[in-house]
C-alpha cells in the first residue's frame, strides 16, 4: 500500500507494523505527529498494544525502560530537548541491555530556541551506548524502524533511529506500507527467553542470581560490562549487514550501512548523511553531467561507527568533503572527527578532509550550497581549519569579535 | 463513633523482632530495614521490588543481601521508580500476568523532591502498583542532607545548627490525597500489626496505592540505636506522625488517636533537634495541632461520606 505520508506518520506506522506491546511517547515539536498518528491508530482499532500518555520524556523512556525489563517490545520516540531529558536513561537502557526502539526527530538545542532541524541532540548521545541510525527518506524510517527492531532484540540492544527535523518529519512523501504479513515473517514476535544476548533479562527472572539492571550485577565488574557492551556493538556491524540483506530479500529495497553514489572513479567525494544525501545526489548527478569526478557517501550507521566500511570508501580518494549538520563547540564536526579517526591507519596516509558545517539550527541545505563546498574542496590545497562554516550569514559580527579579542594583549 | 482500631500489638513484641535470616548491611536500628521486613512479610512473594538509589537499593546492592533470594528487585535511576514500575507492571499484565504486584520502594528523596513528577503522573495514570516511601526524613544514604520530608528545626549535613531547617516538613499524604488514588496509608514500625493490615488491605486493591512509612534513622537523627522502635512509637504517641488511611481521596479512618504525650519527649531522644529553642518547639507544636484539626476534620467529613 503506497501512502503520501510525513516522515513523523512513516515512523509511526513503522512502529505500527512492529506490533510493540507497549508505546510510550512524550510530545514535542518536530516530533508531536507521532504519538498523535499512534493515538489515531489506536481509535481505529488498528494498534492492539497498550499506548501510554506520560508527563514528561523522563517518564517516556522510564516506562518503557520498565515494560522492557518487564519482556515485552515498546517504542518510544522524541526529539531534541526530550532526548536530552532522557540522557541519564539512555546510559541505563544500554547499560541494562533493553532492545528498544526510540525514534528521535533531530532538531537544535535550546537556547536559543529553534525548532527546526539540526542532528547535534543525537550525535552527542554517541557515548550512551545505543545503536544509532540517520534516514535519508520517509520510506527509510519506515524500514529502518522495522529493521532495528530485528537488530535490537537480536543483539540485545537498544536502538536510535534519528530523522531530520521538518525536512523529514514535516514533509510528505510517497511511502510504502510494507505488507504486514511479510512484516510478521521478518520480525516474529519478541520473546525475551530465548535471545541469547539476553543476560539481565535471565537475572531478572531469577535465572540468574544477581538484582535487575546495571547496577545490580553483583559481584560482576564494571569493566567487563563496558567491554561486552564494547563488544555487541562490534558484533551489531555483521548484525545490523545481515538483516539488511535479508529485508532486501524480503522487500526489495535495501540501505547500506555506508552508501557510495557515483564514488566509484571519484577524485573528490563528498560526505553527509541525513536528508541532505537527496540533496547531495542531484548536486552530484549535475556535476557529473558538467564533466567532474565526484562521488558521494551517505552514512547511515553512526554507532556503533562503521570504521571498516568508511575505511573501504574512503582510503585512497583525492579529497573528502564533510557536510554535516551538527557541531562539536571548539572542535569540529561530530561526523568529521570520527572520519578522521576511522581513516587513521597505521601506515597510511590519511587523505585530506574539508570539513564543512552547515545548515545549524535549519538553515538550508541547497543544492547551491553543496555545489559551493565541492568546488571549495577541488580548487584548494587542504585547508588547516577545523570547520569551513557553510552558509554563515551573520560572520562579520564574528570577525569583528574576533579583532577586538586580539586587540587584548 | 471511635475513629481508632482495634488496640495495637508492639513491635517489642517477641515475634516481631526475630532478626532477618540472612542478616542485613544497613546501619544498625535502621528503621527502613524494620519497615521492609514488616511489608514483605504481608505482601508475600508474588511481588517485584522497584528501587531507585537510597537507602535500600544500597543495602540491596551491598555485599549481604538484605532481600529474600526468592524476592525479584529491579534497580531503577533516582527519578523514575513509579514510572518504571507502571512499565514493569503494564508489561506484566499485557504477558498474562495478573498475580504479581509491582512495588516501588523508595526514600524521601526520591519520593518528595527528585521522582515527584513521576510520582504524580502514575498516581493520576492510576498505574496498577504500590508505591512505598520509607521516610527518614533526609538523604540518609548520602550522609544525611537535608531533604523536603526533614522536619522544622532538624539539623542535617546541609542544615547544620544553629541555623537547622528552617522550612516545615511537605505533607506528601495530602498531596497524594489530592489525585485520589484507590488508596493511601501512613504506617510505622512500633505497630508492626497495623502496617501489615494495610499491606494486606492494599494487596487485595488494585491501582495505584501509596504507604508513608516513618523509618527512624540513628545515624541520621542521632539517637541511640536501641532506640528506633520508642522514636518510632514516640512519633505517633506525640502526634508527630499521625497513623490514618485514605481512599478514593476521602480521609476514612484514624488508626490511633495522640496519646497527647509531650512532643519534647519525641524531640529531646534525638540530637538533631538539639538546636532546638524552646520557642521554635512552640511554634512545632503548633504547627502540629493545627494538622491534627485538619486531620480530624476530614476523617469526620470522610465518615460521613462513608455513612
Amino acid at each position: 500500500m503506497i501512502k503520501v505520508i510525513t516522515g513523523n506518520e512513516a515512523a509511526a506506522y513503522g512502529a505500527l507494523l512492529c506490533k510493540p506491546e507497549v508505546v510510550c511517547a512524550y510530545p514535542i515539536t518536530p516530533q508531536s505527529r507521532i504519538p498523535e498518528q499512534i493515538a489515531e491508530f489506536v481509535a481505529q482499532g488498528l494498534f492492539k498494544g497498550k499506548f501510554v500518555n506520560v508527563e514528561s520524556e523522563v517518564a517516556a523512556l522510564g516506562y518503557v525502560i520498565g515494560a522492557s525489563a518487564g519482556g515485552v517490545r515498546v517504542f518510544t520516540a522524541t526529539s531534541s530537548q526530550g532526548l536530552a531529558v532522557m540522557h541519564e536513561q539512555l546510559h541505563w537502557a544500554a547499560g541494562a541491555r533493553l532492545p528498544i526502539v526510540l525514534v528521535n526527530v533531530n532538531r537544535p538545542l535550546a537556547a536559543p530556541w529553534e525548532l527546526t532541524s539540526e542532528q547535534t541532540d543525537s550525535l552527542s548521545q554517541r557515548d550512551t551506548g545505543w545503536l544509532q541510525f540517520y534516514c535519508e527518506s520517509n520510506q527509510e524510517v519506515l524500514d529502518t524502524i522495522i529493521q532495528a527492531y530485528k537488530l535490537a532484540e537480536t543483539v540485545g540492544l537498544p536502538v536510535m533511529v534519528c530523522l531530520d527535523g521538518v525536512y523529514l518529519s514535516y514533509v510528505a512523501e510517497t511511502v510504502e506500507i510494507r505488507d504486514q504479513e511479510a512484516v510478521d515473517h521478518f520480525l516474529p514476535p519478541y520473546h525475551p527467553e530465548v535471545s541469547s544476548q539476553r543476560y539481565s533479562y535471565k537475572i531478572f527472572m531469577k535465572e540468574a542470581p544477581a538484582m535487575f539492571g546495571p547496577q545490580g550485577y553483583v559481584r560482576r565488574s564494571y569493566m567487563a560490562d563496558r567491554y561486552e557492551l564494547h563488544r555487541l556493538h562490534q558484533m551489531s556491524f555483521e548484525l545490523a549487514e545481515r538483516i539488511n540483506g535479508e529485508f532486501e530479500q524480503m522487500f526489495g529495497t535495501g540501505y547500506p550501512l555506508v552508501e557510495e553514489y557515483r564514488a566509484d572513479d571519484a577524485d573528490v567525494v563528498a560526505v553527509t548523511s541525513g536528508s541532505a544525501v537527496g540533496t547531495a545526489r542531484f548536486v552530484v548527478d549535475r556535476m557529473r553531467e558538467e564533466g567532474y569526478k565526484i562521488g558521494l557517501i551517505k552514512i547511515k550507521m553512526f554507532r556503533p561507527f562503521p570504521k571498516h566500511l568508511i575505511r573501504k570508501t574512503l582510503s585512497g580518494r583525492k579529497k573528502i568533503a564533510i557536510i554535516e549538520r551538527d557541531l562539536s563547540p571548539g572542535q569540529c564536526g561530530i561526523l568529521h572527527q570520527e572520519i578522521r579517526w576511522a581513516l587513521n591507519v597505521p601506515g597510511q596516509t590519511t587523505p585530506p578532509t574539508y570539513g564543512f558545517v552547515a545548515g545549524l539550527g535549519g538553515e538550508d541545505i541547497t543544492p547551491e550550497l553543496i555545489k559551493k563546498a565541492i568546488e571549495f574542496t577541488m580548487k584548494n590545497d587542504p585547508v588547516d581549519q577545523d570547520i569551513i562554516w557553510l552558509g554563515l550569514v551573520e560572520k562579520r559580527q564574528y570577525d569583528e569579535y574576533d579583532r577586538k579579542t586580539l586587540q587584548i594583549r | 463513633m471511635s475513629m481508632i482500631g482495634k488496640p495495637f500489638k508492639y513491635a517489642e513484641s517477641p515475634e516481631y523482632l526475630n532478626p532477618p535470616p540472612g542478616g542485613h548491611s544497613a546501619c544498625p536500628g535502621c528503621g527502613e530495614i524494620l519497615a521492609m521486613r514488616y511489608f514483605l512479610k504481608a505482601a508475600g512473594e508474588k511481588i517485584i521490588l522497584v528501587m531507585p538509589p537510597g537507602c535500600a537499593g544500597a543495602n540491596i546492592n551491598a555485599p549481604a543481601p538484605s532481600l529474600p533470594p526468592s524476592i525479584r528487585a529491579l534497580a531503577t535511576p533516582f527519578m523514575t521508580a513509579p514510572v518504571l514500575a507502571g512499565g514493569l507492571s503494564t508489561a506484566l499484565r499485557v504477558r498474562g500476568d495478573t498475580e504479581t504486584t509491582v512495588i516501588a520502594w523508595t526514600g524521601d528523596g526520591a519520593t518528595f523532591d527528585i521522582g515527584l513528577a513521576g510520582l504524580s503522573g502514575a498516581a493520576e495514570r492510576n498505574e496498577d502498583i504500590i508505591y512505598v516511601c520509607y521516610d527518614n526524613e533526609g538523604y540518609m544514604n548520602t550522609g544525611n542532607q537535608r531533604s523536603s520530608a526533614t522536619p522544622r528545626g532538624a539539623r542535617t549535613s546541609t542544615s547544620p545548627a544553629p541555623t537547622t531547617k528552617l522550612e516545615r516538613k511537605k505533607d506528601i499524604m495530602q498531596i497524594m490525597a489530592a489525585h485520589a488514588i484507590p488508596y493511601s496509608a501512613t504506617a510505622s514500625i512500633a505497630f508492626p500489626d497495623d502496617l501489615m493490615e494495610k499491606v494486606k488491605r492494599a494487596m487485595e486493591l488494585r491501582g495505584f496505592r501509596f504507604f508513608h512509612i516513618l523509618a527512624p534513622c540513628p545515624t541520621g537523627w542521632l539517637y541511640r540505636a536501641e532506640k528506633t522502635i520508642e522514636v518510632a512509637r514516640l512519633a505517633v504517641e506525640t502526634g508527630f506522625f499521625p497513623l490514618y488511611e485514605v481512599e478514593n481521596g476521602i480521609y476514612i479512618r484514624l488508626n490511633r488517636e495522640s496519646r497527647g504525650l509531650p512532643l519534647e519527649n519525641f524531640i529531646r531522644l534525638q540530637g538533631r533537634f538539639s538546636a532546638l529553642t524552646s520557642d521554635q518547639i512552640e511554634e512545632l507544636k503548633r504547627e502540629i495541632e493545627l494538622r491534627w484539626e485538619l486531620l480530624k476534620t476530614l476523617i469526620k467529613y470522610g465518615q460521613n461520606q462513608c455513612h
